[in-house]
């Protein structure tokens, strides 16, 4: 419903399968995701919609086909290359570090920009705490951009599971990432948190310009969102295109009603 | 009342990134400095209570300081990085062995080769510095297996460390100058032209290598790194995939914490200790380090102080409170009792405290924040 | 000429042959005290089946067996109760004592720490060992306390094809056949029985376990009873080859690498396991130790695990850790 970005390709996913043992993940999908849009990945429970943003993350690697992220190809990519690269995710269950507060949660997400070595850091005063105080800087900024001011020196694991979720949004955007995934980001959360969590994310879009790649359940969320949508069913592509164009197509209606036989 | 922060406004960031934020603590800190700088030398070369004797300084603070030192570098390890380490006494060995060496002259012949490496004796603080590098190596070494690794079978690596070092300090006679007898003495304390020898002298020099190292480690655990090998301890697999290298942040975790154990090694063997034998550096070591760090609080460096001063403290209580009434203990029934309170204590606090007796701390300074209010 | 090589070759001979019978006594001692460390793996391997805690007490619990059976029966006997007599009561009374223990240990300890992760509760058992240690000496004494419930002496085999014959432990040889006596009976246990089934349920998850209606505090109770009988078993062997006394307590020690290079998880892993390090600790004593100074088998078995455990990292015949995120 929202007009499009640009048609530059960020991601390109081509003919990627993953196979478990004898459980086929993903068979052969290909998609790609277009620089500044909101792409949404939506299927049924076990679709392969969480092994799909796995290989692109690097966590997991595809038996057949690549991954194209701003240009360069690859068949195997480890994590850290990918979050080097620029792409950062958040999960399903929530990955926050439980022993951290919420600031440090999303200073640890600044980790990858600060040089500053150990024996810098040992004597803190001078160039590490300048560059402790401007990456600080960059947090506060996030911080404000959720909303989370009143709650950055509390320990995570003591914050109700939707604020859970906004600090690990801030923490992947403290990444600066060109790409970021989120997994269900809306996954147990009431009306109006949910309505919180939309205006952040088309924010994030608005404001920041980060390519988007959403999985979610909820069909208003995803209609209203994205700009694209991806639909798989048992590991297969079902459906490419945009939400209305989805909406209509009877493959994806049988895949979530089921088909009488 | 007295302990609150209202009316203290930090403006800028490294205010708010200090080390104790609120005044009050900032202000305890310099009183326990001044004690601790001051305070303690001054009584003690007068003979003034609780100094009347050297007891106090030469057998409580002293292995206090250093065991203090040694648990700030076992919780870098197993506290801020989560990496369990039941091998810190073979660490502490080969600082203590290492600065002997380097101490004494280093002399290896390589016949083969036609020469010889000699090192003359290099002066005790570099020695005692070369001493905790050289068990920083060795902990990078035992540390690459952390990659493949965790929890239980790390333990396993880390004690397979302890019995192998126990071994080859026994053994290898190179590391004790062929003595004989298998101990060895200490060189002379001479720094910069100073020899360190009275119990106030050793204290003070103790105390300043904690305080530097206590600062130091602070300052590295409250920056990048720090949250770097919390992150690993906390969900490694997330800690990569935000771009933390798992294996710079665990080995420098080895590595720093080995350092830090490394010198404490040295010290015990030259400052407190004087001579020494490789039983010191067993396993009942590392036990005892473990356990000041899980009593004092993982995570924690005030709580390594905490620690430490708990378990040194504990047997001389058992030994002196069944005196005071009258009903003396056999050494035997003390060590037995220090064993069951010590093994009720780590339950009781890994049941309702696991982050020790700093979080306990830290609970009741908040509570203190509101006192005398309820809430 | 000819003469001189015909006796070097027959000195040779004798030579191979020597060198065969000692190397085939090491071997067979190493297995056999190998098949004593798997007495004390097995322990190890029921609790971390059962419960997923690797239990650091276990050497404690054989001392605390050890003891309660040694100074009972020493007791007994001088109170004039005719032998047999006295062993059964005084394996009674230490089956009483581990009872409680477990009992103990799942109420104060283990229970409290139902939902914590594996670390928090290794930790608690390295607690709980100091309590028993403590706690046992303090009750029975802290002397070396011999026990002779086995033959002690050996024997000489293929006296005719080795010269002097092959020493074997009568004691080692009893220590197998209960070794194997005991990992048939938990084999059928686990794989048979109602609560053998709920002990792996347990172990795979206590959550659900709980969910489906599996009594948790009960469950853990009879794993430490059992783990407790497996440890008494182990100390009337170890008891009477060393003594009963503190130092036993280190075998707890040895049995970890046993349990790397089999396998936290698997009964035959221990025995395979135990095997392994027994042997290969004594034959790297014999052939390697003249060469670096003896003692090695004091690290040996650990740094034969840390080989395996960079290898494969789940033992011989663990289950693989599969992490998800």
């Amino acid at each position: 419903m929202r007009a499009p970005g640009t048609n530059e390709i960020l991601l390109q996913v081509e003919g990627v399968s993953l196979v478990f043992g004898g459980v086929r993940a993903l068979t052969d999908v290909s998609f790609d995701i277009r620089k500044g849009e909101i792409r949404a990945i939506i299927g049924p429970n076990g679709a392969g919609k969480t092994s799909m943003l796995n290989v692109i993350n690097g966590f997991y690697h595809p038996n057949h086909g690549a991954i194209t992220f701003k240009g360069q190809t690859r068949a195997r990519m480890q994590p850290f290359e990918a979050s080097r690269g620029g792409i950062a995710r958040t999960f399903q269950n929530v990955a926050l570090f439980k022993g951290m507060s919420a600031l440090d949660n999303i200073m640890a997400g600044r980790a990858l920009k600060m040089r500053r070595g150990l024996l810098w850091q040992m004597l803190r005063y001078g160039p590490a705490l300048a560059e402790e105080i401007e990456h600080r800087h960059r947090v506060e900024e996030i911080i404000d951009f959720l909303e989370i001011e009143a709650i950055r020196r509390v320990p995570v694991a003591r914050l109700p599971y939707g604020l859970q979720k906004r600090v690990e949004l801030g923490r992947a955007l403290a990444m600066e990432p060109d790409l970021l995934l989120l997994d269900e980001p809306m996954a147990g959360m009431n009306l109006e948190e949910k309505e919180d969590m939309s205006r952040f994310i088309i924010d994030v879009n608005d404001h920041y310009g980060t390519t988007i790649a959403l999985i979610e359940h909820d069909m208003a969320v995803v209609m209203d969102l994205s700009h694209r949508v991806a639909v798989l069913d048992h590991g297969v592509k079902i459906a490419d295109g945009t939400p209305d164009e989805v909406k209509k197509n009877d493959a994806v209606i049988d895949a979530y009603l089921g088909v009488a036989r | 009342m007295l302990y609150r922060e209202a009316g203290q406004f930090k403006v800028t960031y490294s205010e708010d990134m200090a080390i104790f934020p609120i005044r009050q603590d900032r202000v305890a800190l310099a009183i326990l400095l001044g004690i601790a700088f001051i305070g303690v030398p001054l009584l003690a070369n007068f003979h003034i209570w609780p100094f009347g004797s050297d007891y106090l300084l030469r057998a409580i603070l002293l292995p206090f300081l250093i065991l203090a030192l040694a648990a700030i570098g076992v919780n870098i390890l197993v506290g801020y990085c989560g990496q369990i380490s039941l091998g810190s006494g073979a660490f502490m060995a080969i600082g203590a062995y290492s600065a002997y060496k380097l101490g004494t002259g280093v002399h290896i012949p390589l016949a083969s080769l036609g020469f010889a490496i000699s090192i003359p004796p290099l002066p005790v603080l570099l020695s005692i510095l070369l001493g905790g590098l050289t068990a920083a190596v060795v902990g990078i070494l035992f540390g690459v297996p952390s990659l493949r690794i965790k929890g239980l079978y790390l333990a396993v690596a880390t004690l397979a460390a302890q019995f192998f070092f126990d071994w080859v300090f026994l053994r290898v006679s190179w590391f004790t100058n062929y003595a004989p007898s298998g101990s060895v003495n200490a060189p002379t304390l001479n720094f910069f032209g100073l020899v360190v020898g009275t119990p106030i002298e050793r204290y003070l020099l103790c105390l300043i290598f904690v305080t530097v190292f206590a600062v130091l480690t602070k300052n590295l655990v409250r920056g990048n790194l720090g949250r770097q090998w919390m992150a690993i301890r906390d969900m490694d697999i997330a800690a990569e995939l935000i771009g933390i290298r798992p294996l710079y942040a665990k080995l420098t975790a080895f590595a720093v914490s080995s350092f830090v154990v490394g010198v404490a090694g040295a010290l015990w063997a030259f400052v407190y200790l004087g001579s020494w034998e490789p039983l010191a550096f067993s396993i009942d070591r590392s036990l005892q380090l473990l356990f000041m760090v899980i009593i004092g609080g993982l995570g924690s460096i005030m709580g390594s102080f905490v620690g430490a001063a708990f378990i040194l403290i504990l047997p001389i209580m058992l030994n002196l409170i069944p005196t005071q009434f009258g009903v003396p203990l056999s050494t035997e029934t003390i060590t037995h009792l220090e064993f069951i309170i010590f093994g009720s204590l780590i339950c009781y606090l890994l049941i309702k405290e696991p982050h020790g007796f700093a979080r306990l701390i830290s609970l009741g300074k908040e509570k203190l924040r509101l006192w005398p209010f309820p809430y | 000429m000819p003469s001189s090589t015909l006796i070097s070759a027959s000195r040779a001979k004798e030579h191979c042959v020597i060198a065969l019978g000692q190397f085939l006594e090491v071997l067979i001692g190493g297995l056999m005290s190998g098949v004593l460390y798997s007495l004390v793996a097995l322990g190890f391997v029921l609790i971390f089946k059962a419960s997923g805690v690797f239990n650091f007490a276990q050497g404690a619990m054989v001392l605390l067996a050890g003891l309660a059976l040694v100074r009972s029966l020493d007791l007994l006997v001088a109170k004039g109760f005719p032998l047999w007599a006295a062993i059964a009561i005084g394996i009674g009374f230490s089956v009483v004592i581990m009872a409680i223990t477990a009992w103990l240990v799942e109420r104060f300890v283990i229970g409290p720490l139902v939902n914590q992760d594996g670390l928090t509760l290794f930790m608690s058992t390295i607690g709980v060992t100091f309590i028993l240690e403590g706690a046992a000496q303090m009750i029975f004494g802290s002397d070396a306390y011999p026990l002779r419930l086995f033959p002690t002496d050996a024997w000489f085999l293929f006296e005719n094809l080795f010269p002097g014959g092959i020493l074997v432990n009568k004691l080692d040889v009893w220590g197998g056949f209960i070794a194997g006596i005991l990992v048939a009976g938990l084999a059928i246990f686990f794989q048979r029985t109602k609560t053998g089934r709920a002990l792996r349920a347990v172990a795979d998850d206590h959550l659900a376990a709980q969910s489906v209606g599996i009594p948790i505090s009960w469950i853990w109770f009879v794993v430490w009873f059992v783990a407790g009988l497996v440890a008494l078993v182990a100390a009337t062997v170890w008891g009477t080859k060393l003594g009963v006394q503190f130092s036993i307590t280190f075998l707890a020690l040895k049995a970890l690498p046993v349990l790397i290079i089999g396998g936290f998880t698997s009964v035959p892993g221990a025995i395979v396991g135990g095997l392994i390090v027994g042997a290969g600790e004594k034959i790297a004593e014999g052939f390697l130790g003249p060469h670096i100074g003896g003692g090695i088998e004091y690290w040996f078995a650990y740094v034969l695990a840390l080989a395996v455990l960079l290898v494969r990292p789940q033992g011989l015949f663990g289950e693989r850790i599969i992490e998800r995120i």
